[in-house]
């Protein structure tokens, strides 16, 4: 195996998130755009998939709500450190967070997954199935 | 404290003391320091990082942490609109003296790891008797 080849793909990935920053996909309907937590969203074949990065949450602390096509992504965070500690430096920030975007297609609400691993939220949308592109045959 | 709104931090790009020979980003992950009578306490934010790919080292007096990210979870996605950036950790601290170097500990739990660096016996604070 070669050692430079995952890197490489990393890199391709990380040029590929950039060309997408902000793109206008959600248009003007992503509310607390720059909110926590931050999202990137995705498309896997016909679906999609909505990536966010909130490391030290517990799965009670992570509220996920759908309707229609908005989705809604609650919670808090906190941060512990017991008593008589002496804090030398401190930069995980802590506080309440919501936010919500609006899909700019169909989803199908019942088959909707959610999946927090390793400090990662993964939330799959799977596109409604009236909502799919649909080849048309030249009779 | 719990009731503030949870702000964005932008991700910063590692400026390297060491430069890394793969291409691709590294970036800083967000970390608590503190102390305990016991030990010194190294808590740091590395969403997306699996166990097996955490490496602590610790070289001249330097503890250097590597976190590498799952990058096969992006296999057959396309963006479609991002806000943050991804990529591989990496930080590195100089120890005080008073840290037994061959008592540290690490631990992962949804993307935090915390290291436990226990101090050495003779700088614990100890009870004087009075005789």
């Amino acid at each position: 195996m070669l050692y430079s080849d995952p890197f490489e793909t990393l890199l391709q990935l990380q040029q590929a998130l950039d060309s997408f920053r902000s793109s206008s996909w959600l248009g003007t309907s992503t509310s607390g755009a720059g909110g926590f937590p931050p999202l990137n969203v995705f498309s896997k074949g016909d679906d999609i998939v909505v990536v966010a990065e909130a490391p030290g949450l517990k799965k009670d602390q992570l509220d996920i709500q759908v309707k229609g096509r908005t989705i809604q992504i609650a919670g808090a965070k906190t941060v512990t450190y017991g008593d008589g500690v002496s804090l030398h430096r401190r930069e995980r920030t802590i506080g309440r967070f919501s936010r919500s975007l609006n899909l700019p297609v169909e989803i199908d609400a019942d088959k909707i997954k959610a999946e927090y691993r390793d400090g990662v939220l993964a939330i799959f949308l799977p596109r409604a199935e009236q909502d799919k592109p649909r080849s048309i045959k030249i009779a | 404290m719990a009731g503030q709104e949870l702000e964005v931090q932008q991700k910063k790009e590692v400026e390297s003391q060491q430069e890394k020979t793969i291409p691709a980003r590294f970036y800083v992950p967000p970390t608590d320091i503190f102390e305990t009578a016991d030990a010194l306490k190294i808590v740091m934010e590395v969403p997306g990082v699996p166990k097996e790919a955490v490496d602590v080292k610790i070289e001249n007096e330097v503890l250097s942490i590597e976190g590498r990210i799952e990058t096969t979870n992006y296999n057959g996605l396309e963006p479609l609109y991002t806000e943050y950036p991804i990529g591989h950790f990496a930080r590195s601290f100089t120890l005080p003296w008073q840290v037994d170097q061959q008592n540290i500990t690490a631990h992962l739990e949804d993307g935090v790891l915390t290291l436990t660096l226990n101090k050495r016996p003779e700088s614990k604070p100890r009870r004087i008797a009075i005789q």
